[in-house]
């Protein structure tokens, strides 16, 4: 279970974060909506800890335990997991080698030996056809000359890998034709269990067809300021955001 | 989070140059200083020839009219050769007859099982025979009696003096000679051990051979000599090695490798250079002043000059090959890397001389801390080198923002049917990337490793498995702590 409780945040010297309160029990999908600027991707930014934003205020706990006291990698051990917005690239460095730094540094935060190299590579293979994933974009740098559809299931084939409790969805969807949305999401519910949760940030409708969510949150200036069910994003796709600020 | 970063900087800076133990071994050091006299004492001391005696007094003649170049983008500091001495034998204690100790000191034995490198021959590792030159001596040279039923030479260079002269009279100096430069004349006037391999006609040496070089006693210079020569047909796979103690003053190491490369025949010689850096204030380290040349002497022969280069406070060193023999190849792969206030200028050069000779250089340059890394590098093709090519990619990657990356790249072309290609690139580890990594559970010093390491790997694969292994995980932690 995820508890964030009355979180601030800034980045750049600007506060962004204005007292955010959402818990997220296992097995429930959230949905995050909001305008460009909102906060949305600050609050799943917050949430698996990267250094350029900064938390003022507030708590989030994971499970029980203090999330804002780990490390980034910490918090990757502990079962969270972020499908970036925007992938970024890593020249050299091959998906295998990747893959096999990520998968046994959580081992090794859970006290289990390294992965031998045929049961790793054997797990690539399965996850591979589990996602459907093109066995080429497997063998070649991390997301190098991807393109953008290409690192979006790139990014749900790491998930398959480090079968992490809690996923964080980045606007998965920008960027993505209807086909490749199908199969990124179709991919994600594969790999969902009865304890998976996850927050899906959207702008759109279309995405939340094919990943239903339990709740629907709007988020503005900073503030959650609305929560519904799975009916609330289609009335936003009509009406836009005016109508909740009032 | 910066704090845990902080914690790592310092666990990394106490244990970061793990080969800089000492060796307490009583050890024969002549009086320091150069002059004739101390010339002709290491030539005693050695049991030269004449004619060998002379090549150094004519090396040392010629060095005294010379001076220290200042070309480099380096910051060279004053040496005072006459504070330094020029020999030191770790071994004097335990001499036999040709001049290599009966038996070796079980110190001796220790400090290269430290080392990863076992001499006795029974544990010697297998598949590649070593040679360990400790200082001026070279202490042992394993598997040497199973290479030589194939007639196989590989030996110090002080042994094949004694029983191989004409064949070392024949090649010394004929790749570099003394006359080439500072440091090259400084050696040959000077030169202590090193390592000698012959390859006989259609003979393929069937395992790596290599030399370790260490530097351990105080105040002393190591002025290494290696030679060799394939003859037609013939392959060879050579690595070098070096490590030395932690000192607060800097260490001499001036080495001259000459290659000679026969119709038909391949070199191809590997250097993982880890000499002492100096600490992270900039205090001591090694200076590595170095030439290293190959001559491509036979149509269709190759050479390829790999190397990894993570260790001394200054590294001076240019890996060249020159092409006469028509369809000649050669190859210079680098990776270079400086860290706190290391300085290399490194690079190469391709004298292209044969018909349709060909040579590609990839060099990779690392720089992080406030060091400074430059690529220096001379394409020259000759009048007659029809159908000559050359490919050059030259890669810069900083870590940090106070150190600094150049390149140097000399292109001169004589003959209009060359094709002469540079490319060249500077790139940055971004926070982004690393992010990344960590999201995914890679700690930070762990994602440095692995994208440097995925940046260097085009050069790292052409080391030999052992030597690639080791490659890595000395390029993680040469940069461990650097970043953040």
């Amino acid at each position: 279970m995820l508890e964030i409780k009355n979180l601030h945040a800034r980045v750049e010297g600007k506060e962004i974060l204005k007292g955010v309160d959402l818990t997220i029990r296992d097995g429930e999908i959230h949905a995050l909506m909001g305008t460009n600027g909102a906060g949305k991707s600050t609050l799943s930014n917050v949430i698996v800890g990267n250094p350029k934003y900064e938390v003022t205020e507030g708590s989030i706990t994971f499970n029980g335990k203090d999330l804002l006291a780990m490390t980034p990698e910490q918090r990757s051990h502990e079962g969270v997991f972020m499908s970036f917005q925007l992938p970024v690239e890593i020249p050299g460095v091959s998906m295998t080698n990747f893959m096999r730094a990520a998968v046994n540094a959580r081992r090794e935060a859970l006290g289990q030996e390294p992965l031998k190299s045929t049961d790793f590579l054997k797990l690539m293979r399965d996850t591979q056809k589990l996602v459907d994933i093109d066995k080429k974009l497997v063998s070649r740098s991390v997301n190098e000359g991807f393109s953008g559809g290409e690192k979006k299931r790139n990014e749900i084939f790491q998930m398959a890998m480090l079968q992490p409790t809690f996923c964080i969805l980045d606007e998965t969807d920008s960027g993505l034709d209807v086909d490749a949305l199908r199969v990124v999401a179709e991919g994600f519910n594969r790999l969902r269990t009865t304890q998976t949760s996850a927050l899906v940030i959207t702008h759109y409708q279309r995405l939340l067809d094919y990943i239903r969510p339990d709740f629907i949150h709007v988020l503005l200036e900073g503030r959650i300021v609305k929560t519904a069910g799975a009916e609330l994003a289609k009335e936003i796709e009509d009406r836009g955001f005016d109508w909740i600020k009032e | 989070m910066s704090e845990n970063k902080n914690a790592y900087v310092r666990e990394v800076a106490n244990e970061q140059y793990k080969y800089g133990f000492t060796t307490d071994i009583h050890t024969e050091i002549i009086e320091k200083g150069l002059n004739e006299d101390v010339v002709r004492l290491i030539s005693q001391k050695k049991g030269e020839p004449d004619w060998l005696l002379d090549f150094r007094l004519n090396a040392f003649r010629h060095w005294t009219s010379m001076e220290q170049p200042n070309w480099g983008h380096l910051i060279l500091p004053e040496i005072d050769y006459q504070a330094i001495s020029y020999y030191a034998d770790p071994t004097s204690k335990s001499k036999s007859d040709d001049g290599k100790p009966k038996e070796i000191d079980p110190e001796l034995i220790k400090t290269f099982d430290k080392l990863g490198i076992p001499l006795e021959e029974r544990m010697a590792l297998s598949g590649t025979a070593v040679d360990a030159v400790m200082d001026s001596v070279s202490l042992k040279t394993t598997h040497s009696k199973a290479l030589e039923e194939k007639g196989i030479i590989f030996c110090s260079i002080s042994e094949a003096v004694k029983r191989f002269p004409e064949l070392v009279r024949q090649y010394l100096g004929s790749v570099v000679p003394y006359r080439d430069n500072y440091f090259a004349a400084l050696n040959s006037a000077v030169f202590s051990d090193g390592s000698f391999v012959y390859i006989p006609k259609n003979t393929r040496c069937p395992m790596e051979l290599s030399t370790y070089f260490r530097i351990n006693a105080r105040n002393i210079g190591q002025f290494e000599r290696t030679l060799i020569v394939c003859d037609d047909n013939s392959y060879v796979s050579y690595l070098e090695g070096c490590t030395a103690p932690m000192r607060d003053e800097n260490q001499l190491h001036a080495a001259i490798v000459e290659i000679v490369v026969m119709e038909n025949a391949e070199v191809k010689y590997s250097t993982v250079q880890n000499w002492y850096p100096g600490d992270s204030e900039g205090k001591g380290g090694v200076l590595n002043l170095v030439t290293k040349r190959g001559h491509l002497r036979g149509n269709n022969s190759k050479l390829s000059w790999t190397q990894v280069e993570t260790g001394s406070a200054i590294t001076w060193k240019y890996p060249s090959c020159v092409l006469s023999g028509d369809n000649s190849q050669a190859e210079f792969y680098s990776v270079a890397v400086t860290n706190n206030f290391q300085q290399a200028d490194t690079g190469t050069k391709m004298i292209h001389i044969g018909k349709n000779t060909k040579s590609t250089i990839i060099s990779k340059g690392i720089s992080a801390g406030r060091s400074q890394n430059s690529y220096r590098g001379l394409v020259k093709i000759g009048a007659k080198a029809e159908g000559a090519r050359n490919y050059s990619s030259c890669d810069s990657l900083l870590l940090g923002s106070s150190c600094g990356a150049h390149t140097f790249p000399y292109i001169d072309c004589h003959n209009n049917s060359a094709i002469v290609e540079h490319e060249a690139t500077t790139s940055k580890i971004s926070e982004d990337q690393l992010f990344y990594c960590n999201q995914r559970g890679i700690p930070t010093e762990e994602a440095v490793g692995l994208i440097v390491n995925g940046y260097a790997k085009d050069v790292i694969n052409k080391l030999p498995m052992e030597f690639a292994v080791e490659a890595q995980k000395l390029l993680s932690v040469s940069l461990e702590g650097s970043v953040g």
